[in-house]
């Protein structure tokens, strides 16, 4: 075989990892280099380096360590019946590349994924020493991202969440029923269970109570997942219902939504469209809704019709339209769950609210001081010097607060 | 007029001892302005060794004032000795003029204070190292051109990141080095003081084009978060304008072109493999636990982990049957691990029934629960649900062949005697004949036990459920001294 340069296995491993959506370096321990000779720290908050014109941020150096893989599911490009190129990168040159790219701040860190090749072991194996070599030989203190295969052997899950940051298993597709027929190798039951095996090693290793003894360190930024949207059927109802059985199930920090997208010698099985990019855009918003303003599954999906979220207006104001009569609330006096509900005021402005209304009654110039969207909040509150009116009751207060599509720039 | 004079743009222990002493002489804000390094004073302005000097006493400010004058000092505003003064002025009147967010100064600090904090994200973020070799090895250099005077303030970010590394960062109005000891700061400078190229640059911008997605193009976004002004410093920069230009093309590209044969090697692979679609055949209680894991009898195996099969000897002479996995076997795969298992096991011990003679299982094999934040609440299973999964409950009771089994449970017991409701008070205590020849106990389910509130009620239920078990044994006993014909299929 032909043997690629550097450069060309980083062009052809850098795009096929592009799929993953993940790039988050952030909500790691406080770890730094300073004293040790080293280069490296995760300091709380992870740092965007750069962005693509895709408007994703550059956190991570995103690599496979191969796109040689035995497994054929269908909405990968590192199928094994595609005719992409394929490369290999050896340990040393990923562990290189990232030194490289870290000394010069381009990254926060590495986050490395695989094809399966060999074996499920084999492969995890690879990963794993490149992340010791990071952590041992080059006193590398920055950001790892290790992607978790399912089936791998449990030590060397083990011994993943002692050098890296993050682990994470891709649930890949909405329901069993999809996965089943886009990746025939994968097992649903065993992706859940490589969760669940993670969510007992990271449990062990939150100390309890008043327990002395430190726990070994395990993946400190815990463990996160990806799921696929528009490759399948499934609707949104479908998709934040497994969101949110994963969240509980396995203490998941994030639940990635990846549009998908049209990737290069696509099976003609899959809807080769652009990527349904607002619909992924509502999914996050509906997951936060979820998990910080107490909102659940059937209430964000009963604001759109028929399972789906509605595309042209955010998920919070798409509820509140079908559940007017819970409004207007008053801001001077609705308790803290109660404003979370008003569209356009975010967890920041209801906590500033809740603040400042104790030392005098707030007025609409102070609301519309604490929002950006004071157009959107207006209609659903009451305050010292506003109220509403009956403009809740028009039949076009939707259609006056869809937002107006504006040209998007090319460049 | 006084004219109080700076030498530092962006020293807040220089501002803050300039600023008590106007204080306790009772300058009022009107009557100050402020000049930093070079500034020629004003015609009819005196200057401020015209201050007292002596340290008099000043009312306590609040942490938040000391906490946004931290990075309001920073800012590029020639106006923010003059705003920092007047808060601190306004405080000694009104202290709690934090608290109230619609204040106009309030408001304006807080403004400046982030357009600090994201000018020195930026730094952090945008600074790009090129290497310069040198005798005593490798060290790193940049310019930046940050919008404030943070350069100082976010120098120990750089320290405690890069500790290992020679590294300097060049700024128009000061400099910052770190030789792996000491952190200095020197005068500012020009872009040409750092080298124009550096060899790992063109990997970097490989990487940049690679990792873009251009089915994905959102240029609004990434002008929102890597502004324009900073583009001319960044080396991947350059390529933004074709990588935007060939994106549609791109896209359009992979959209029509239609998937091409797949290789030989693949084909190669395939034919290596097993057939997947191999059916399992149940002839074995090994292959049953395989076969289960597919289950789609019933949704349930949608949101649970996995299936939970019976755990114990494949001879075992008695099974308990309870009604479906908890939270914690859901996630460990086996069937009675959490509170309630415990509550069994030590019933089971206390009776002395020989544990190696126990087959242990659930009527329902997946975990039914309703999510909540980050719990799972127990659901019961419907009785659909059990009536779909007496399947592999029955291939357990063939496989096994337990004299005895004991329904722990309304659930285990409904499926065990295929009614759609049954009341355990009024079954427990008496041995029932199964289809298959197998004696039948109903009691209580152990989680039942442990949800009794009251001390007194608990240990009642516990002695009637160890009561049940007891019988159980002796039941067992009986059994296998008359010679009782095992359940058969």
């Amino acid at each position: 075989m032909v043997s690629l340069s550097l450069t060309r296995k980083l062009a052809i491993l850098a795009d096929a990892a592009k799929y993953d959506a993940s790039c988050a370096s952030s909500g790691s321990e406080k770890r730094n280099s300073a004293g040790t000779g080293g280069i490296g720290s995760t300091e709380g908050s992870g740092i965007c380096h750069s962005y693509a014109p895709d408007g994703r941020c550059i956190s991570l150096l995103k690599l496979l360590m191969t796109n040689f893989c035995v497994y054929d599911c269908v909405y990968c490009i590192n199928r094994s019946s595609s005719n992409v190129q394929r490369a290999r990168f050896s340990v040393d040159e990923v562990v290189r590349l990232t030194l490289d790219f870290y000394r010069r701040n381009y990254i926060e860190g590495l986050f490395l994924s695989s094809g399966i090749i060999r074996s499920p072991d084999y492969t995890m194996e690879q990963m794993v020493l490149v992340a010791r070599t990071l952590r041992e030989t080059h006193l590398f203190a920055g950001y790892i991202h290790l992607k978790v295969i399912p089936n791998a052997a449990p030590e060397l899950l083990v011994e993943a969440g002692r050098w890296a940051d993050r682990l994470s298993t891709n649930i890949e597709l909405p329901t069993d029923g999809a996965l089943e027929q886009f990746a025939p190798e994968k097992r649903p039951s065993e992706i859940r269970t490589a969760m669940a095996r993670l969510r007992g090693k990271l449990d062990e290793a939150t100390p309890e109570g008043k327990t002395k003894a430190k726990p070994a360190k395990f993946a400190p930024a815990g463990q996160s997942t990806q799921m696929i949207v528009g490759a399948d059927g499934a609707n949104d109802a479908a998709i934040l219902t497994r969101a949110a059985g994963l969240y509980s199930g396995y203490r998941l920090k994030r639940v990635y939504y990846s549009a998908f997208s049209p990737i290069p010698d696509a099976s003609s099985r899959l809807p080769l469209k652009p990527p349904p990019l607002m619909r992924e855009h509502r999914l996050y918003q509906a997951d936060w809704l979820i998990r910080f303003y107490g909102f659940d599954v059937p209430e964000i999906v009963a604001g759109g019709e028929e399972g789906d979220l509605d595309l042209a207006i955010d998920p919070k104001l798409a509820w509140a339209l079908k559940h007017r009569h819970d409004f207007p609330m008053d801001v001077n006096r609705a308790d803290r769950d109660r404003l979370l509900r008003i569209p356009g005021l975010g967890i920041n402005a209801v906590d500033r609210i809740l603040v400042s209304r104790r030392h005098h009654r707030l007025t609409l110039a102070d609301v519309a001081r604490m929002t950006a969207s004071i157009d959107k909040v207006r209609p659903f509150i009451v305050c010292a010097d506003w109220t509403p009116g009956t403009s809740l009751d028009d039949a076009k207060l939707r259609q006056k607060l869809v937002p107006t599509p504006t040209q998007l720039s090319l460049f | 007029m006084l004219a109080v004079r700076l030498e530092k743009p962006n020293n807040l222990d220089e501002w803050r001892g300039k600023a008590r002493r106007l204080l306790v002489a009772g300058m009022p804000p009107s009557q100050v302005v402020w000049r930093t390094g070079a500034e020629e004073n004003g015609l009819f302005e005196a200057g401020d060794d015209m201050l007292p000097s002596a340290d008099g006493p000043v009312g306590s400010v609040p942490r938040q004032f000391m906490e946004v004058a931290t990075s309001v000092i920073q800012h590029s505003n020639p106006d923010r000795f003059a705003i920092l003064y007047r808060v601190l002025w306004r405080l000694q009147s009104d202290p709690h003029l934090f608290a109230n967010a619609g204040d106009r100064d309030n408001s304006l600090l807080a403004n400046m204070a982030s357009a600090v904090r994201r000018d020195a994200h930026k730094l952090k973020a945008f600074v790009r190292f090129r290497s310069v070799p040198r005798d005593d090895g490798e060290a790193f250099l940049a310019w930046f051109e940050p919008d404030h005077y943070v350069l100082e303030a976010t120098a120990p970010f750089f320290v405690r990141r890069f500790d290992g590394m020679r590294w300097g960062i060049v700024t128009p109005y000061a400099s910052a080095w770190w030789d792996m000891e000491n952190l200095r700061f020197g005068p500012g400078g020009a872009k040409s003081d750092v080298p124009a190229a550096d060899a790992v640059e063109d990997d970097w911008k490989t990487y940049y084009a690679s990792i873009f997605n251009p089915a994905r193009l959102k240029v609004a976004m990434m002008k929102s978060e890597m502004p324009v002004k900073y583009w001319r410093n960044l080396p991947e920069a350059e390529l933004i304008g074709p990588l935007i230009r060939n994106a549609k093309a791109m896209e359009q590209e992979m959209i029509e072109r239609t998937a091409t044969q797949p290789p030989a090697r693949h084909l190669r692979q395939q034919a290596r493999q097993p057939e997947i679609e191999q059916k399992h055949e149940l002839t074995s209680l090994a292959a049953a636990r395989e076969a289960v894991q597919d289950c789609r009898r019933c949704p349930l195996y949608e949101q649970a982990t996995q299936a939970v099969f019976g755990e114990g000897p494949a001879q075992a002479e008695v099974m308990f049957v309870g009604e479906q996995p908890g939270d914690q076997e859901d996630l460990a795969g086996k069937p009675f691990i959490g509170p309630a298992g415990q509550v069994l096991d030590e019933a089971i011990e206390k009776v002395g029934i020989d544990r190696r003679r126990v087959y242990v299982t659930n009527a329902v094999k997946h975990f039914k629960f309703e999510p909540r934040g980050k719990r799972r609440i127990h659901q019961r299973p419907d009785m659909g649900e059990v009536q779909a999964c007496r399947f592999w409950l029955n291939l357990e009771l063939q496989f096994v062949q337990p004299r005895l089994v004991v329904a722990l449970g309304a659930t285990a017991a409904q499926s065990l005697l295929g009614k759609s409701s049954v009341t355990i008070s009024k079954l427990r205590g008496q041995p029932m004949e199964m289809e298959d020849g197998a004696v039948l106990l109903v009691t209580n389910h152990p989680s039942y036990l442990l949800r009794i509130p009251d001390a007194e009620g608990r240990q009642r239920e516990r002695a009637k459920f160890e009561a049940d078990l007891a019988l159980a044994r002796d039941l067992l006993a009986d059994l296998e001294k008359s010679g009782a014909r095992r359940g058969s299929a």
